[in-house]
């Protein structure tokens, strides 16, 4: 027998090293051998906990929800008495999540236990690395690469392997690979969750990447944010070093290789690729003019090869499964797999991994379990900052890089944010800008004075002082942006702003026009009365109010002055009468 | 050797000359590297929990990077700080799906019991607010992670309520209730 706990940063936060803790202390308490050991985050983080038993013949029964308090039941039942506790085990539609995905990226990921290299070799680990070092010549690997239409999972969605060649083509002796994974756009995990469960999957990819162009020397560009990852990294480079993966002459070969950390310091820019460089040489990470190109001119100034780790950690299952094999997954020229992370008003919250082309309604009803609390389904943010909006017309839309990029939006790095009736989508729109406003290095004029005044804009329509005109003047700035921006960052910055006034524009005209906010969302708009007939003239209202909003006289009804009102609330909360409505 | 007591990071003057040393340690180990700058102001924080000014201008005399450029690196990325923190960090998540799910109140609502903004410190040194990008636990949200030198918590589904009790108990915790 065998007990995994997984522990990714969502498991640990939902009490996973507790639960771990007091398996560990049953086993030692009945004088059991059974080890305990950690995995990494099988996606499913609406129900950490997760605990996998294994029996002796391999069957493999998971618990979820395993909140420390549960720890003793489930052991006495199924460790001490051998009969699984079924109230546990996971549901079917827990399973139906699983099922209906295609890992490969996130193949190992809470199966194996992320800090035992022997874990991954026993699972195909480095096979590819073995296959591609005995059979392949450095334009073969390019050429398999090129060949299964892997294209960078980052967000851009440029062809890896022709990278690959133009990086291996420069004259320069020195040369570099580097790995992305400052994962910055917030609600996007699953570089993260690759990091801290698969490690050794990405570091194998990035080792081709250097026999492929020639490089000897790897950095990984990780967010200090993620202090699990990092730590997992490192244990996973030192193991590799020591079986003769990485270092000198590895495998003997007389190839070497070398992979060094390095932490961001907490800016989104940096995931910009000449910003990133900027970044590793200790530098302020601002992107400079392309070209030159980092496949020409990357990190101290020498030709880069730089994807992400997702796109890393598909390499390897390339190599293995070969072109032709990967193609068949996903759509043409949009080939194989990609993970998302969903969350938001979701049932099911976590991350998953699906063939390129599947449809939002496959991932948000039949793997996320449709919207949280019976509501209705309102819209998605795809891509993060830089992307846009879906709505229910897009629900059989194939998801892919190039279908996505016809309605205005992009896949970006993979963050799913599901919106239900009860979201704003003009606060929405205000949360992006407020972001990327906030993440503007300074650089170039365009983002760094025109996010503000879009973002001053999109203030003005929350706080109730926006004009037909203000949304007119948000698209023709968001226009110029687009156009004129210096990265990537400034150049997507307008389009959640402007997909969500495409595809929403009647929430936007009942703000500036009708005077209401549809969701009741925007506090500048609601209006708080007094309804007759409840109000008993008590006066708590009265006392309560900080602005002296309030006026009447004892047993009398109440009266509320709107324009004094600064919406507080704290009168709702003092009423014993619900007397005071919210309009 | 004994420590003096003190409820803030500032380290007391036995620590104050070992950190100095412990910050030389750094300097020489990374002092030729290309592109060091940025893993030595790291290190530096660590050390110190803040980069002081006189920090800022050792790591230039022993680099010869000028104090410009250090200055316009560390104020470029916002895990830098150049001033202290309280002894109980907030990490409060402001991603998208915490948004979604209500993370603004709870920011109301911890810097009306605080009285303090994002960025800022209580006067009695215990707390700093930090609003982040993304702590990665977008399914338990909204979620904060506070952070001691010591130790780091996640707490997750909070409700205003449950926010302003994490630091009653804290505060229980520290004898000031």
């Amino acid at each position: 027998m065998k007990i995994l706990v997984g522990q990714g940063s969502c498991g640990i936060a939902s009490g996973a090293k507790k639960t771990a803790a007091l398996f560990a202390e049953q086993i030692q308490a009945n004088q059991l051998d059974i080890p305990v050991q950690i995995t990494g985050c099988i996606g499913l983080c609406y129900l950490e906990p997760i605990v996998d038993i294994y029996n002796d013949d391999g069957t493999l029964f998971r618990y979820t929800q395993v909140k420390p308090d549960k720890v003793q039941g489930i052991f006495e039942s199924h460790v001490l008495h051998n009969t699984p506790k079924e109230e546990k085990l996971i549901s079917f539609s827990g399973q139906s999540f699983l099922d209906k995905q295609t890992r490969i990226a996130l193949k190992n990921c809470g199966l194996i236990n992320p800090e035992q290299i022997q874990d991954y070799i026993d699972n195909n680990g480095y096979r590819a690395l073995s296959k591609v070092l005995e059979t392949y010549t450095q334009d073969e690997i390019c050429k398999v690469i090129s060949d299964s239409d892997l294209r960078g999972r980052g967000g851009g969605g440029f062809p890896t392997g022709r990278k690959w060649e133009q990086v291996k083509s420069q004259k320069e002796t020195t040369k570099y690979v580097v790995c992305n994974a400052d994962e910055g756009d917030p609600g996007a995990f699953m570089d993260r969750s690759i990091m801290e469960g698969d490690p050794h999957k990405m570091l194998e990819g990035m080792i081709i990447a250097g026999i492929a162009t020639g490089a000897h020397e790897g950095y990984i560009y990780v967010r200090a944010e993620y202090p699990l990852a990092v730590a997992r990294l490192r244990i996973a480079i030192d193991q590799a070093k020591e079986l003769g993966y990485l270092g000198k002459n590895i495998l003997n070969s007389g190839f070497d290789f070398d992979i060094k950390i390095n932490l961001g310091a907490g800016a989104f820019v940096c995931g910009e690729g000449s910003a990133l460089t900027a970044s590793i040489e200790g530098q302020r990470g601002m992107p400079r003019v392309k070209p030159p190109r980092t496949v020409e001119k990357g990190l101290f100034e020498k030709p880069t090869v730089l994807n992400n780790v997702e796109t890393f950690a598909n390499v390897p299952e390339v190599i293995l499964m070969g072109a032709a094999a990967y193609k068949k997954i996903g759509t043409p020229k949009n080939a194989g797999t990609k993970a998302f992370a969903l969350t938001g008003n979701v049932n099911n919250t976590g991350l998953i991994e699906v063939p390129m082309g599947t449809t939002l309604r496959t991932i948000i009803f039949d793997i996320g379990g449709g919207v949280k609390n019976g509501k209705s389904f309102k819209a998605v943010q795809i891509g993060g900052p830089s992307g846009g909006c879906l709505t229910p017309a897009h629900l059989d839309l194939p998801l892919d890089f190039d279908s996505l990029a016809k309605v205005g939006a992009m896949i970006g790095s993979g963050g799913l944010v599901v919106m239900d009736e009860d979201t704003c989508m003009v606060s929405i729109a205000r949360f992006f800008m407020n972001f990327t406003q906030e993440e503007s290095c300074g650089k170039c004029v365009p983002c760094r004075e025109g996010t503000h005044i879009m973002l001053e804009l999109l203030d003005d329509i929350v706080e109730a002082r926006g004009t037909e005109k203000t949304i007119e003047n948000l698209l023709d700035l968001g226009d110029t942006i687009g156009a004129t921006a210096l990265c990537g960052l400034g150049k997507t910055a307008p389009n959640p702003v402007i997909s969500t006034i495409t595809q929403f524009k009647d929430e936007y005209l009942a703000h500036v026009v009708g005077g209401v906010c549809p969701t009741g969302q925007c506090q500048a708009y609601r209006k708080y009365v007094v309804t007759e007939g409840k109000c008993v003239g008590c006066g708590l209202c009265r006392k309560v109010c900080p602005v002296m909003a309030i006026s009447g006289s004892t047993k009398k009804t109440h009266t509320i002055d709107t324009k004094k009102c600064i919406r507080c609330h704290s009168c709702v909360s003092a009423c014993k009468f619900e007397a005071i409505e919210v309009i | 050797m004994e420590h003096e007591k003190d409820t803030t990071h500032a380290p007391c003057s036995h620590c104050q000359s070992s950190a100095y040393a412990q910050l030389d340690l750094v300097l020489d180990e990374f002092k030729d590297m290309q592109g060091n700058l940025i893993i030595i102001l790291q290190k530096a924080q660590e050390i110190f929990g803040y980069l002081p000014r006189d920090v800022i201008r050792r790591i230039s005399e022993v680099t010869g990077h000028t104090q410009a450029k250090i200055y316009g690196v560390v104020t470029f990325y916002a895990q830098f700080r150049l001033t202290p923190i309280g002894k109980y960090l907030i990490l409060l998540c402001q991603g998208t799906a915490c948004h979604v799910n209500g993370s603004l109140a709870i920011e109301n609502a911890i810097c009306g019991e605080l009285g303090i903004k994002d960025k800022e410190t209580t006067p009695d040194k215990l707390f700093t607010l930090n609003n982040v990008a993304c702590l990665g636990c977008c399914s338990l949200a909204p979620v904060l992670m506070i952070k001691t030198e010591e130790t780091e918590e996640t707490y997750g589904n909070l409700t205003p309520d449950s926010a302003i009790e994490l630091l009653d108990e804290i505060r229980r915790k520290e004898g000031l209730i």
